[in-house]
């Protein structure tokens, strides 16, 4: 098993996102993360959905999904051929965090950001890869305790030098002035 | 966070055209005029349905609008869907069904799931309840696009008049283009009655959907090298051939070089029965030798088809001699059943004479005759006892064989699904194409009689011939009153054996005889049907088959022929359910 990127395309039309699991729940794969927002291009929204599965089950369904009429393109990716980060939110007893004397080394080990800081809790947040902001959230249970913590779905370029989709829609745009002239 | 975008209501990727003459200024109709308007607009003149609470503003505009549009009333929702792929399947044009919210759309939920498996171009629209009451639980509300979203091509919601014309045009343009499949047009209350200034749309294009592939010059040329070289190719022919409309295209490809080939359910009438490259019929209740031959051939070459389970069998023992040529025009069928050696992506129409002037003429003698064989073999064993057997009770097979005898193997079939269906399929014969209806992805039990309905009036100046069984005939006999209502000449052959018989099959062969709810203690069918005005006769005995059929054809308009077959009939051969296709099971 492996963790697959899946990057797809669209306009964020009503029900979108209901298109897309369902094909994974035919093929019984769970989502690991999801994160949805704009892209570079006006009016197009980029899903990045991660799962784990082989390599044969990935490529059938990707093709499932970009056969949807609303979907503009789908595509996977594994890791070594993508940059990917995620973002993760630590809520931390002020007292205990100060305590323990090692912010500084906190901030310099972890490169770490401080967001908010009352008397009764701090707000930290670390971007990084899931084993980087897990290995912080576990150090921390164990020196501070957390209070509360959120990580976000993964986000993802590719290696590639250009968006896969600029490639699409020019060629689409290409075909339509072809097919119109 | 980025400012929020302008509230859309309607994507953004289609190229929306207004068609007509920029002089004429727009007129100014309610939404349900609209929808009307545009259905013209896409040449439809047909439409099954059945009214409701909030389809009465269509319905009220249907009324001002029936002189040019037909509208034949079922009597259950999934018979209207049922009708309109008969009616696509027969004539080739997108089927029309208009049901109102809540219970009517769910109620068609079987008829879109069947068209969908089967690339049948369907649209339903459906009225729903008014924009500002959804996901309130309003009266008759149900999600619709979440419900229908897993069996539909695409399914959108209208909540805007000025919506309908583009959402219309493009609801048919995706239901016909490229494989086809089911739309589903949730239309709120509130778009049925507001006014707009209407245009008639037309949708060309929409971005990041592309219905036809384009076929890469090097695949054709790998394909025909491959078929070159090749000593003993066979060609598997499903519904793309017919959806493709590329039948002339077939048969020049074949004849070329040689080639046999067999039909999956979906593909049979594609080739004419007496077309001599044409080794009949394949899968679980195929025939023996296109069955055999797919594990002895050294090219397969898979035409318009998706290698269904009940045409491989095992996956692991299918085809593995061979090298694998899928002509395909959806991409996503591409290894998914079955890996391919070459994939020709494209329309068929197109693909296949591009590979056909790469070929060099052969004739594969020997090869095709090594099919004789396993003909003789199941014609001796299954096909004579069946169609022939000379006493005891009636047969399935016989009854038939007798009547695509008396038709001259040029009326359409349609059947339900079970024994009536393989039967029909295996022993009805083919002058023409699109001249087979069945359910064939599902296997919708009741399909049978509301698709009879629509193939007769999709082809009206042809026969249509319905085999069903009585249990499936009892799934949808409510369409009896469609018939009655709207005088539709189908001609019913109820194969009677008072059991659920492909079920009971099964459990005579893989559970012990142990029939478990299979047997059925039937109505009088031929009362019901004279209850509804359509004149019948059952028969038992085989000297009265003939006439029966005689008198049935030559009835003007439907007519009900119920036989009484034999109780535990078996339709042989059977590949067991994931068997590899050579273990067959000939009786």
């Amino acid at each position: 098993m492996t963790l697959y990127t899946i990057t797809i395309f669209s306009e964020n039309t009503v029900g979108l996102l209901n298109q897309i699991t369902i094909i994974l729940t035919r093929r019984g794969l769970n989502i690991e993360t999801l994160s949805v927002s704009p892209s570079a291009i006006e009016g197009i929204h980029k899903f990045t959905v991660t799962t784990f599965t082989d390599r044969e089950m990935i490529e059938k369904v990707v093709k499932q999904i970009d056969k949807r009429v609303d979907i503009i393109k789908a595509y996977y990716n594994t890791d070594e051929n993508l940059v990917y980060q995620e973002i993760a939110l630590y809520k931390l007893p002020t007292g205990k965090l100060l305590a323990q004397g090692s912010v500084e080394d906190l901030v310099r080990r972890y490169n770490i950001r401080i967001l908010d800081i009352t008397g009764v809790w701090t707000v930290i947040e670390k971007t990084g890869r899931y084993e980087e902001t897990q290995a912080l959230f576990e150090e921390l249970s164990r020196t501070t305790g957390v209070l509360q913590f959120v990580r976000s779905g993964r986000i993802a370029i590719t290696k590639s030098n250009v968006e896969q989709l600029t490639d699409m829609l020019a060629e689409v745009q290409h075909k339509l002035a072809a097919a119109n002239s | 966070m980025n400012k929020k975008p302008q509230n859309k209501h309607r994507p953004l990727s289609s190229a929306t055209a207004t068609a007509g003459c920029d002089c004429q200024p727009p007129r100014s109709i309610n939404g349900s005029q609209a929808l009307m308007e545009a259905l013209l607009h896409e040449k439809v003149s047909l439409l099954f349905g059945y009214p409701g609470g909030q389809a009465l503003s269509i319905y009220n505009a249907l009324y001002e609008y029936s002189g040019r549009l037909e509208h034949i009333l079922v009597r259950h929702e999934q018979g209207a869907v049922h009708a309109a792929q008969g009616y696509a399947r027969v004539s080739g044009k997108t089927g029309v069904v208009i049901v109102t919210s809540g219970p009517g759309i769910a109620n068609t939920i079987t008829g879109i799931a069947d068209a969908m498996i089967d690339s049948t171009p369907v649209v339903v629209i459906a009225g729903q309840v008014s924009a500002s009451l959804l996901g309130t639980d309003a009266f008759q509300e149900i999600d619709v696009i979440g419900v229908t979203q897993p069996v539909t091509k695409w399914a959108y919601q209208v909540r805007r008049a000025e919506d309908l014309p583009w959402a219309v045009a493009r609801a048919f343009y995706i239901a016909s283009s490229g494989r086809p499949g089911p739309v589903v047009l949730d239309i709120t209350k509130n778009a049925q009655v507001e006014t707009i200034a209407y245009r008639p749309a037309t949708v060309t294009h929409i971005a990041g959907y592309t219905p036809v592939p384009d076929a890469a010059p090097e695949c054709i040329a790998q394909a025909a090298q491959l078929i070159n070289n090749a000593e003993r190719p066979l060609a598997l022919a499903g519904q793309g051939v017919i959806l493709g409309r590329a039948e002339t295209e077939l048969l020049a490809f074949l004849r070329k070089a040689g080639i046999p080939a067999a039909s999956t359910i979906m593909g049979l009438s594609a080739l004419p029965s007496d077309e001599p490259l044409n080794m009949g019929m394949l899968g679980m209740h195929g025939n023996v030798a296109p069955n055999l031959k797919t594990n002895e051939c050294d090219v397969l070459i898979a035409i318009g088809m998706r290698f269904d389970d009940r045409v491989t069998g095992d996956l692991q023992s299918y085809a593995r001699q061979a090298k694998i040529i899928h002509f395909d025009i959806d991409p996503a069928e591409v290894d998914k059943n079955v890996k391919a050696h070459v994939a020709v992506l494209g329309d068929v129409k197109e693909t296949l004479p591009a590979v056909t002037e790469l070929l060099r003429p052969a004739a594969h003698d020997e090869w095709l005759a090594s099919f004789a064989a396993p003909l003789e073999k199941e014609t001796q064993a299954v096909i004579r006892p069946e169609t022939a057997p000379g006493d005891g009770p009636l047969k399935m097979g016989e009854v038939v064989h007798r009547v695509a005898e008396a038709t001259g193997h040029d009326a359409v079939l349609v059947t339900d699904v079970g024994q009536n269906q393989m039967m029909g399929l295996r022993y009805f014969k083919f002058k023409q194409t699109r001249s087979v209806v069945t359910s064939g992805g599902l296997g919708t039990m009741g399909f049978g009689l509301p698709a009879a309905i629509g193939a007769k009036l999709g082809a009206p100046e042809r026969t249509v011939c319905l085999f069903v069984g009585d249990g499936g005939l009892q799934m949808t006999i409510q369409e009896l009153g469609t018939v009655m209502q709207s005088g539709v000449a189908v001609k019913i052959i109820l194969l009677n054996n008072d059991y659920l018989g492909m079920v009971r099959q099964w459990q005579e062969l893989f559970f012990e005889k142990r029939y478990s709810a299979t047997e059925m203690k039937n109505p009088d069918f031929i009362g019901i049907a004279a209850a509804y005005g359509i004149p019948g006769r059952k028969i038992s005995r085989r000297e009265d088959l003939d006439r029966a059929i005689r008198e049935m054809l030559d009835a003007k308009g439907p007519y009900l022929l119920e036989a009484q077959v034999v109780q535990k009939g078996m339709v042989y051969p059977m590949v067991p359910a994931g068997a590899s296709i050579t273990d067959l099971i000939m009786m």
